[in-house]
């Protein structure tokens, strides 16, 4: 079983009643405690759980962020040292932070000392720990339905937890979380939003409103559910661009095509392409401010109608047509820009569009543009910086890490994933959470959440940089650990399943 | 034997972590060299097979402790029913509430018979026994939390202080706690006698009825926890401040009166936010030592 379909059965899992298994406690035999373990509980040591009558191995995230602490390595007592320093790139021996990379998803971390060393305090006691308290997500949205203004923020369950960005191409996007909601705020804020950022990077499903806009479901991987629609798809292109796309297929089948999108609006006939293949002008009237020939801004309000407009009635973006080119039988095709949304018109004797049964080889054409709509997903991006002290536990040197990691000679990973390292100081990297393994992250009620990340290099490279060398472990000997679950990591199991 | 613990120096080369199903341990010598190394593997050689000579007297450790008389073997399930006895007479107490400490002393106890050492410490996933020869100090900080918002008090034990164990309880661990406090933290002169000592006193912050407390049957959640049927505490929601001062009060009176028992030396009890601090230990306070490890 993929890690993926692991991390689908939650769904499942939360439902205990599902399974005979899943209802019935289970006695671990991993070490002479034998607890018995409920569904959905962890054994007394945090390391062993039952997920749907299932002994599965849970490292808890106090021992991930002990190990991160460190370097993501725990060092032997008595190291042999053989490694050949070549880089560690084998998926099946790739070692992560996450420990045994298990699938228990709302582990919460006890207490802990924290044993190292900071300004002669040789133990500290904690109630609350944290790693990443700078750290959000951020979230693409396969749509061109309109959530919200730029600026505006997004809340989960009441709660402020982030704010709509700048859209990009066919989607639009929301940073969520980050130091200021996390810590900055009330209580409240901080805990929910704590708890959202960890459900959207665990691709958990996170209701999301939009102050003056819309609610919308994210699940990473999955399609956005906006005000209780699931979008299908992203369009293929801005209104001028399907134009652009698709004026060959439509030029002899019909006098007119407008495609209607809250960005630009497309007008065969006035357009570029329209002119190259000699399409005679149609006396049409557009809404809207002009941008250049056939290219058409702010025909009507963003909203959830067509093409990410706030219109139902796709004529109430035309005005009437001009008696001097308009003919009647004159044939409009008005789509938007995902295609679906369509309808065939033909103007009457009085130069009226009235509206009609679509022929075939137009609605093969809408067809057309819907198959080259990609499936609108939503996509999450971890986002976090590395501290000092996580870097401190790699090297007795903590920038000469940060320059190996820009230099391209250590590879970061998050879970296993390959992230991006953002330029410039410090280390902050981005990480695509469906690549991680399931229930990767963690939080710690301070709030700030628990996420992997490991370094890996040469060992000469290590050693240049003042790794602690003498307890580098061979990762022959974890193969017989307790320690250790693989992963199978080339085959990105359940990518956008 | 089929089971190994795991025992590993930690990325400092100074640490030794040593893990065997729900025991964690991190412990830390320093003396000379050669002692440090005979001191860690006696330490590893103690830990092997400990978790098993406990286990052997699970049901044992399970049951309420009598207040009199110690049915037990073990010399670390010994010192466990030890250090809960002298509470077990006024309310239900199972020898499990000191079982970390009491692994801590054991191991602490391993090393010191196998090398002299100036300085030495067994930390047991919080309950720390202490080792101090003279002249030798030891920093204890409490956060309240680990963020640039988070105030950390610090302790100092030398070696004249009487106190060799630390040990800490709360609503938040591994283990359940039958009151409302985030953490208490006590000093006492065993970590074996800490641990148990925190325990009541974590207890004993309440608030009884509370409607904003949510509580479960300890059973429910495991089923076979030494508390039974007992409500531990799960959730607790928006108090005042007159209600947090109340339930600290009430750790309070308690950690006072084993205070005057000798049992304990100091204890900090924290909740919501607010600490009070029993006995006469110096507290200073600092804000943002520990910025830099929040953030990392």
């Amino acid at each position: 079983m993929s890690h993926r379909s692991a991390r689908n059965g939650f769904a499942g899992f939360e439902m205990v009643t599902e399974t005979i298994a899943a209802t019935d406690k289970i006695r671990c035999d991993a070490c002479p405690v034998m607890c018995y373990i409920k569904p959905g509980a962890a054994g007394a040591c945090d390391r062993y759980a039952n997920h749907d009558g299932k002994l599965v191995r849970v490292d808890p995230h106090i021992i991930l962020e002990r190990t991160v602490e460190h370097g993501g390595q725990l060092v032997p007592f008595q190291a042999t040292g053989d490694w050949d320093g070549k880089i560690v790139h084998q998926p099946e021996t790739f070692v992560t932070a996450i420990g045994a990379g298990t699938t228990y998803p709302d582990y919460k971390p006890a207490p802990f000392i924290v044993s190292s060393e900071v300004d002669g305090v040789d133990m500290v006691t904690v109630v609350t720990e944290g790693i990443f308290s700078y750290c959000g997500v951020k979230v693409k949205i396969d749509t061109d339905r309109y959530l919200g203004p730029e600026q505006a923020t997004v809340r989960a369950q009441g709660e402020a937890v982030g704010h709509v960005t700048t859209s990009e191409y066919g989607s639009q996007m929301l940073s969520l979380g980050g130091v200021h909601h996390l810590t900055g705020g009330s209580k409240k804020e901080g805990r929910i939003t704590c708890d959202a950022l960890m459900d959207l990077s665990n691709c958990k499903a996170v209701e999301l409103t939009i102050d003056g806009g819309a609610t919308v479901i994210v699940q990473a991987g999955q399609p956005p559910v906006v005000n209780r629609v699931r979008e299908e798809r992203m369009r293929v292109g801005c209104g001028s661009a399907t134009i652009g796309m698709f004026a060959k297929q439509w030029h002899g089948k019909v006098d007119e095509v407008v495609v209607v999108d809250d960005h630009i609006t497309g007008v065969l006939s006035e357009h570029q392409a329209g002119k190259l293949l000699d399409i005679a002008d149609t006396g049409i009237k557009m809404k809207g401010r002009r941008s250049t020939p056939g290219r058409y801004f702010q025909v009507a309000d963003p909203g959830t109608g067509w093409g990410g407009t706030n219109i139902s009635d796709p004529l109430a973006i035309l005005g009437p047509f001009d008696p001097k080119e308009a003919r009647p039988g004159l044939t409009i095709l008005m789509v938007s820009t995902t295609g679906e949304h369509a309808c065939y018109y033909v103007l009457d004797e009085a130069l009226r569009p009235v509206e009609t049964a679509m022929p075939a080889a137009l609605q093969q054409s809408v067809e057309r543009i819907q198959e080259n709509c990609e499936p609108a997903l939503c996509t999450v991006l971890f986002m976090a910086g590395a501290g000092g002290s996580l870097r401190a536990g790699v090297t007795d040197n903590p920038v000469r890490l940060t320059r190996s990691v820009k230099d391209a000679l250590t590879r970061v990973t998050s879970g296993g994933a390959p992230v991006y390292v953002w330029p410039g100081g410090g280390i902050t990297f981005m990480v695509d959470v469906t690549q991680m393994p399931a229930g990767a992250f963690g939080y710690v009620p301070t709030p700030a959440l628990v996420a992997p990340i490991e370094f890996t290099l040469k060992l000469s490279d290590y050693a240049a940089l003042g790794g602690h060398m003498d307890y580098v472990r061979p990762l022959s000997s974890l193969k017989d650990s307790a320690d250790i679950r693989p992963i199978p990591w080339g085959a990105k199991p359940g990518r956008h399943a | 034997m089929t089971r190994q613990p795991q025992i590993a120096l930690l990325a400092d080369g100074r640490r030794l972590h040593l893990q065997d199903g729900p025991i964690d341990l991190i412990l830390e010598a320093k003396g000379r060299e050669a002692d440090v190394r005979a001191a860690y593997a006696a330490a590893a050689r103690r830990f092997t097979g400990l978790l098993d000579e406990l286990c052997a007297e699970l049901p044992g450790l399970r049951k309420a402790a009598d207040p009199v008389h110690c049915p037990l073997q073990g010399v670390v399930a010994r010192r466990m029913h030890a250090a809960v006895k002298p509470f077990a007479a006024d309310c239900f107490i199972t020898p499990m509430a000191a079982v970390a400490g009491s692994v801590a002393e054991e191991v602490l106890g391993a090393m010191l018979a196998a090398a002299p050492l100036d300085r030495a410490y067994v930390n047991n996933g919080g309950d720390i026994a202490l080792h101090l020869g003279r002249g030798e100090r030891f920093t204890v900080a409490l956060m309240d939390r680990l963020d640039r918002y988070g105030v950390m008090q610090t302790m100092v034990i030398d070696a004249r202080d009487p106190a060799r164990g630390i040990a800490t309880s709360g609503r938040h661990g591994r283990s359940f706690s039958l009151g409302i406090a985030d953490a208490v933290t006590v000093l006492a002169r065993t970590a074996s006698q800490a641990d148990a000592a925190a325990t009541i006193i974590a207890n004993a912050v309440d608030l009884p009825g509370h409607p904003a407390v949510l509580r479960c049957a300890a059973d429910s959640l495991q089923p076979d926890s030494d508390l039974g049927p007992r409500l531990v505490t799960r959730e607790v929601g928006a108090l005042s401040p007159a209600e947090i001062a109340a339930a600290l009060d009430g750790g309070a009176v308690c950690a006072r009166h084993w205070l005057g028992a000798g049992l304990i030396e100091a204890a900090a009890l924290r909740l919501s936010g607010e600490t009070i601090i029993v006995g006469t230990k110096d507290v200073q306070r600092h804000s943002n030592v520990l910025h830099e490890l929040a953030v990392a």
